[in-house]
């Protein structure tokens, strides 16, 4: 029997509504808090959100390949700081997980994160471009995402076959939007700010011409797509018209991308230097619009770990991205977009999508399996990378101070952060 | 000031004051020793990750007549790989006990990322495309000579602004002293969001020489016709070169620069650099002056501490 605790004194928030309610975790499972046994752990929860656990569907984890940035255990450190119980390791490892035996392969690594790992799997081997992976054999160990990362599939036939292949398995296809030879050495978002700072842009029609063409592909196929980091305001609207007209896409933004735009980059922080770019404010105001009015599905931390070296090179030559597990949460907070629609895109929406459940299935009812998150909306924090427990440095939100903070993370059952510190 | 990054970076104060010390400086290239010893004991690094023998010469005889000791810190290009790391080179540097760094790198971005690593001032030589401060304020100090106060007075740019770090600091630069800058170009070699800069467009050259003060040509690229950018550099010379028949309809008082080295029969006809309206030799010969008094402003004794009025002749003798 694992330990059993009761929350007391949170508000509940989850696709029910929002109640004042203290709860019982048992054995794994949610029960009444007047079940809790007397021995149960008291979990001070007084002024705090209790949500379901918060789901990322876009993390890089680096093992295997890429120890040096991130490992499962210090990636897994992050995400349940971050207040994440379960997130999707992106493919894009070495080896990257094109079939079933790299799949069990990082599922045994895995066993070393503190949160539930789900394994995406590449769109084609090796993820080249070139050749289908064996998306049955995938599906058959239980892959529900595949992606190539990067630019995403550019042969239009190559992802209409994907598409039409993968659709008896029920596998959603997973791309990121972006025209890679309008995007030649782009180092940013084409516009004001880079015609200023001297740096090669990518517009932000290299997205949606991308956008457009795929949502014309889910149509011709009727298979499901997932857009992967949205990041332009014509892209949100594109999705969000081909929602409403009953296609089978989904789509998800970076939580710097709600945050950051163009011109954050004056100081040629390579931090802040991310693919998709940061884009105009313009387009951040819409995409805090878009998971308001779920034109976007999902707010993703993307995070990407990078080792020191790696960016602490000249603009052009240093590696994207950002870290984002534990800041993810409180940047999508700060930017002030209300709570129930961020829980909607970090939580409910990304395990709906991932075949964990539905938002009333997974609400914080008796029998639920006992993910949660306990988040402290007002609670300010400064990010500071050397105190951050991913292994990666490369923070955009280096130095910022976010507000709301997670107080504690329950995975299946058991207390893994409490007051804000991972419990060993 | 603690470095010279961007014009940018500069208060319009900041710039007329570089502006209106740097005759001193040109003052001391025409004394029969033509040093003084102004910054005796410091020592000015140039770290040139890409080849440029004038602007390297220019800023290490500006240092010598200022009696400040040069390291000259080649990195071919070929070494500068991915793998190298900006901040292992900058912190070699500073351990050294480095006064100043003259940087030029093809990468935009790097003076800035180098301010992060360093303590020594921090002089930007060029930038990728990004910024060239000190070929601004000797090209708006060569203006001036010829055409007098700026303001208001007509300024082409022509050719390639895209890629451009010479445009990039000229048009702010001028634009701070009053200038009116005319951007003649193909739309495929200007940045992306020009409507922001402070400038008007023209794509007819005939048309905007006709009301121009002055005549800024730019080097034009051969590889840009392989990024179909263009589509032959004949066709850019007939468009946008300044052929003899274009100076020829020139006023003669118009003055003609180029930042070097010049394409001969592509921006400029073969023989039109040889007219007296072409300047190009004062450009080269005021640069020296205007790094003399940029590395005086950064590292003489004044500095930033210098008295907003104050003639640095006290400390040249």
């Amino acid at each position: 029997m694992t330990q059993a605790l009761v929350i007391r004194g949170g508000t509940i928030i989850d696709a029910i509504g929002s109640r004042t309610q203290d709860i019982a975790v048992v054995d794994g499972v949610l029960l009444a808090h007047e079940d809790a046994p007397s021995s149960a752990q008291e979990v001070d929860a007084s002024g705090c959100v209790v949500s379901t656990g918060l789901v990322d569907l876009h993390t890089h984890l680096g093992e295997p390949g890429d120890e040096a940035a991130e490992t499962m255990t210090s990636g897994g450190r992050a995400a349940v700081l971050g207040g994440f119980t379960t997130v999707l390791a992106m493919p894009d490892t070495l080896p990257a997980v094109d079939t079933a035996a790299v799949v069990e392969h990082v599922r045994k690594l895995a066993e070393a994160a503190l949160c539930h790992v789900e394994v995406a799997g590449c769109v084609t081997v090796g993820r080249t471009g070139g050749h289908l992976a064996p998306l049955g054999e995938l599906a058959a160990v239980g892959v529900r995402y595949v992606s190539d990362c990067d630019a995403g599939i550019q042969s239009p036939l190559l992802l209409r076959r994907a598409l039409e292949y993968a659709r008896p398995f029920g596998i959603t296809i997973a791309q990121p939007a972006n025209s890679l030879e309008l995007s030649t050495d782009a180092q940013m978002h084409e516009g004001e700010w880079s015609s200023r700072l001297g740096l090669p842009g990518t517009p932000a029609e290299a997205e949606e011409i991308m956008v457009m063409r795929d949502v014309a592909l889910a149509r011709l196929t009727g298979a499901k797509l997932h857009f992967q980091t949205l990041s332009t305001a014509g892209s949100f609207a594109i999705v969000g018209a081909a929602r409403r007209s009953g296609l089978p896409v989904s789509a998800e933004i970076a939580s710097h991308h709600l945050a950051l735009c163009d011109a954050d980059l004056a100081g040629y922080d390579t931090n802040k230097k991310v693919v998709p770019p940061l884009r105009d404010m313009s387009d951040k105001v819409a995409g805090q619009a878009a998971v308001a009015d779920q034109s976007i599905d999902c707010i993703v931390s993307d995070h990407t770990p990078q080792s020191t070296d790696r960016k602490e090179r000249p603009f052009d030559h240093a590696e994207p991205g950002s870290v984002g597990l534990e800041t993810a949460l409180a940047v999508a907070l700060t930017q002030n977009i209300e709570i129930k629609h961020v829980l909607r895109a970090m939580s409910w929406r990304p395990a709906e999508l991932l075949g964990l459940g539905s938002p009333t299935e997974r609400a914080i009812t008796p029998g639920a399996r006992a993910d949660l998150t306990i988040i402290d909306p007002q609670e300010s924090f400064t990010v500071s990378t050397t105190s951050l427990a991913t292994t990666g440095t490369n923070s955009a939100f280096q130095g910022q101070e976010l507000r709301g903070r997670v107080r504690a993370t329950i995975v299946d059952g058991r207390l893994v952060v409490d007051g804000g510190q991972v419990q060993a | 000031m603690n470095h010279l990054l961007s014009i940018d970076e500069l208060s319009e104060a900041d710039l007329r004051e570089v502006l209106r010390i740097t005759p001193t400086f040109a003052e001391v290239a025409q004394r029969r020793i033509a040093k003084v010893p102004a910054l005796r004991g410091q020592t000015v690094a140039l770290l040139f990750y890409e080849d440029s023998t004038r602007t390297r010469l220019s800023f290490e005889v500006a240092a010598k007549r200022l009696s400040a000791d040069t390291l000259n810190v080649s990195v071919k290009t070929s070494s500068v790989n991915k793998g190298e790391s900006l901040r292992d080179t900058a912190e070699t540097i500073e351990a050294m006990g480095i006064d100043a760094v003259v940087v030029r790198h093809r990468s935009s971005g790097v003076p800035w990322q180098l301010t992060k690593w360093v303590d020594a001032a921090v002089v930007n030589a060029g930038d990728g495309w990004h910024q060239h401060p000190t070929q601004a304020l000797l090209d708006c100090f060569t203006l001036q000579q010829k055409l007098g106060d700026l303001s208001g007075s007509h300024i082409l740019m022509v050719g390639d602004i895209k890629h451009s770090r010479v445009a990039r600091s000229n048009v702010s630069a001028l634009t701070m002293l009053g200038a009116e800058v005319t951007l003649v170009a193909p739309p495929t070699l200007l940045p992306p969001a020009i409507h922001t800069w402070p400038v008007r467009t023209s794509h007819d050259l005939d048309k905007a020489l006709a009301t121009a003060d002055g005549v800024y040509l730019l080097r034009m690229q051969s590889e840009r016709q392989n990024e179909a950018l263009i589509p032959d550099l004949r066709e850019y010379t007939t468009l946008y070169g300044l052929t003899a028949e274009r100076a020829a309809k020139l006023d003669p008082t118009v003055p003609i620069m180029h930042p070097g080295p010049m394409n001969r029969g592509v921006e400029i006809a073969a023989d039109v650099p040889d007219l007296d309206q072409v300047i190009v030799v004062d450009q080269v010969r005021n640069g020296v002056a205007v790094r003399m008094a940029v590395l005086f402003l950064l590292l003489g004794s004044g500095g930033s501490d210098l008295p907003p009025n104050a003639a640095p002749q006290a400390v040249l003798v």
